[in-house]
């Protein structure tokens, strides 16, 4: 199965809530983490504040963050290769990302339909 | 003896809000305890780092015995010390290799209390579960505690599952401990150790006034609800009931304490009980230190200090400085308990005096303040925020909208996030935006400010706009965003409030350096209660003015770019009349 690397701009909460507004999409991501963990997929996240060393030490990152700055993030990684940035992937997309590579993945076990937002 | 020092347990610790005399009751108790023959380890975290003075030797973050006392150590922590070495860690090996403005978000992000709380925590926690230090020292005396808010988030169970078991951050205030190097047994095992009532005794620490007896009842209530139960109140510094004489100023100051412990909250009401002294000098040296905790006073003859007439502008002076300009936002910041209130209220009347519309807007909870004023001069409008109900309304919106969609444990960890105090300063100065707006027209006042660390994490786009600003500097540039708003003096003038004693001084001194790093000024410094420009007679007072000129002169050389001293009044600064005595009354003018 896929890995999917998560970069999340430097928070001082994950969950949001400190800002001057709680991030809604932060809130609803954590709770897709939490989903797409509990279905075997394998997701990291790595928080600017708190983990700065994993950006400067993946060239994709890196190069990413010196191209568009911290404004880019997050920015998702799917075995190494960036696939999204700007906003946050729904459980639809991780349940695909899990899925690719994956083929003959039993339908329905941890797909698209179990999550709430999708279908 | 008092009670507080009865049959204790191995850990101590004092906890109350700054300036209460923290640090000096716990190096008396740990000078006590080591008197009876017990090995006593003092462990302070004090930023004036005055142990070391006290003692008349260096000390430092490593255990150094202290030859004037058999039996006793002592170590001290430097949490902003600790705070930063934790940046360094983080921070130092990016740096140059990730874009600069990068690095500076990330710099900010852990330039909060909460890292210099963990940081704090982490550094305690080898203590509390040593069990070298169990078997070397019957005491270990701390100058300070964990707040309830740290410890409910180590029990949380789903903070434990989600960062620190996995280490993929998903957890909130906690952030931090995942750069620390600690294992999670070692930390539950300081949380059950803080819970354990044979093994851990609180101290609560406050004067006879309001303000800190408040924070005693809140900090009673939190740990009461975390199962820590072994509590003590010591209310310090208590004006002897027969140290007055003729002097009225002591004879109210004497009055005014005993009105307080006479209607201490409920929730102290229970707690086993010890009153100390105010005494006539300092708390330094030994000898010193064993006459704090002795409840009868040798007969004072004490050397009365001179106290030479104090020389100091009035906050008039200010005020009349600030009128200038014809509108604008004035901001008073400091330390709950300083006074903050009672001078936005007095700033805002002289301002109405000399003709200006001014807009006063307070979040003081008591409303008195603002009720006698209301109505009472034509150019003053007042209206108050609860901050309290303002913080309900916040969380309970977070919850709502924002917590809805999350399981259990994402909802508890979401809660506790909101209980942290960065919260309730969003949610009081979301509600104080509301007015900022009206400055362009007349003068508003206000009695609270946003710490500059806050100010950075909300001004999302405070890069963005300091770009613009250098690429139009010569040119005209209009503000849009709040923050440069509070940047232009011309617009915003900012006033730290604090108290002529070492830890509010102290604390307004960090105050600024947080508001500087956010690129504001501090406008001035207004010394609130000062008893040297009230001319005291009381020997008791007259020492206590005498150790206020040494801080008032540190303020001035050191700290401050203009400052005024305010007087201690016999009466409550209520009304305009008295507010007026405030601003014009007892200090000369330079």
């Amino acid at each position: 199965m896929p890995v999917i690397d998560i970069y999340d701009p430097a928070l001082c909460c994950a969950s949001g809530v400190c800002g001057v507004d709680v991030d809604e999409a932060l809130l609803y991501f954590a709770a897709d983490l939490e989903w797409a963990r509990s279905q075997g997929v394998d997701v990291q996240r790595h928080n600017l504040a708190q983990a700065p060393l994993d950006f400067a030490n993946n060239p994709v990152v890196s190069a990413f963050l010196h191209a568009s700055g911290e404004a880019g993030l997050p920015l998702v990684l799917v075995d190494g290769e960036a696939v999204l940035n700007g906003r946050y992937p729904s459980r639809t997309e991780l349940a695909r990302w899990a899925r690719q590579g994956d083929a003959p993945s039993a339908p329905g076990a941890g797909a698209c339909c179990s999550g709430e937002q999708c279908c | 003896m008092f009670r507080f020092l009865q049959s204790p347990p191995i850990f101590l610790f004092f906890t109350g809000k700054g300036g209460v005399g923290k640090t000096s009751l716990a190096c008396a108790t740990a000078v006590e305890l080591a008197g009876r023959g017990k090995a006593v380890l003092l462990v302070s975290t004090d930023p004036a780092s005055n142990v070391g003075q006290v003692f008349d030797i260096a000390i430092g973050n490593r255990v150094t015995p202290i030859a004037a006392v058999p039996n006793l150590s002592a170590l001290e922590i430097d949490p902003q010390a600790a705070a930063q070495a934790y940046r360094d860690r983080i921070v130092g090996p990016v740096r140059g290799v990730l874009p600069e403005s990068v690095v500076r978000s990330i710099e900010e992000q852990l330039s909060g209390a909460c890292t210099t709380e963990i940081a704090a925590f982490d550094e305690f926690t080898g203590l509390l579960t040593s069990a070298d230090l169990a078997q070397r020292y019957a005491h270990i005396v701390f100058d300070t505690a964990p707040t309830g808010h740290t410890i409910r988030l180590l029990q949380l169970p789903g903070a434990w599952s989600g960062f620190l078991d996995a280490g993929k951050g998903d957890a909130s205030c906690l952030g931090p401990l995942a750069g620390l190097e600690k294992q999670r047994d070692q930390y539950r095992a300081a949380v059950a150790a803080l819970a354990d009532s044979t093994r851990t005794r609180m101290v609560l620490v406050a004067r006879a006034q309001r303000s800190t007896l408040r924070e005693a009842a809140r900090t009673h209530d939190e740990l009461a609800e975390l199962g820590i139960d072994q509590q003590f109140l010591v209310v310090n510094g208590v004006y002897p009931r027969d140290g007055a004489g003729d002097d009225p100023l002591a004879q109210a100051v004497c009055r005014r304490e005993q009105q307080e412990l006479a209607a201490l909250p409920e929730a102290l009401q229970a707690l086993p009980r010890d009153e100390v002294a105010l005494k006539p000098f300092n708390l330094v040296g030994v000898d010193a230190l064993r006459q704090l905790l002795r409840e009868t006073m040798d007969a004072t003859d004490a050397q009365l200090p001179a106290l030479p007439p104090l020389q100091a502008p009035s906050l008039a002076s200010l005020v009349d400085d600030i009128a200038v300009s014809g509108h604008g936002l004035v901001m008073l910041m400091g330390k709950g308990g300083v006074g903050k209130t009672t001078l936005a209220a007095a700033v805002a009347v002289e301002l109405a005096l000399r003709g200006h519309d001014v807009h006063l807007t307070t979040s003081d909870p008591a409303a008195h303040l603002a009720d006698t004023l209301d109505g009472a001069l034509p150019h003053l409008t007042v209206d108050r925020i609860d901050p309290q109900a303002e913080t309900v309304r916040y969380r309970q919106h977070v919850m709502d909208t924002k917590g809805a969609k999350l399981d259990a444990h994402g909802r508890a960890l979401l809660e506790e996030d909101l209980r942290s105090p960065c919260t309730e300063e969003i949610a009081v100065f979301q509600a104080f935006s509301r007015v900022i707006r009206e400055a362009a027209r007349k003068f508003v006042v206000m009695d609270t400010a946003p710490t500059g660390h806050t100010l950075l994490l909300l001004d999302a786009t405070g890069a963005y706009h300091r770009e613009i600003v250098r690429q139009l500097s010569g040119s005209s540039v209009r503000y849009h965003t709040p923050m440069l708003q509070l940047q232009d003096p011309d617009r915003t003038k900012v006033l730290l409030v604090t108290l002529a004693e070492t830890t509010p001084v102290l604390e307004a001194a960090s105050l600024q350096q947080d508001l500087r790093r956010a690129g504001i000024e501090p406008w001035a410094w207004v010394i609130n209660n000062c008893v040297a420009a009230s001319h005291p007679e009381a020997p008791l007072l007259r020492q206590r003015a005498a150790n206020e000129l040494r801080e008032i002169d540190l303020v001035r050389t050191r700290h401050a770019r203009r400052h005024a001293v305010v007087p201690l009044l016999t009466e409550e600064p209520v009304g305009v009349e008295r507010l007026r005595r405030l601003a014009t009354h007892g200090a000369d003018a330079p």
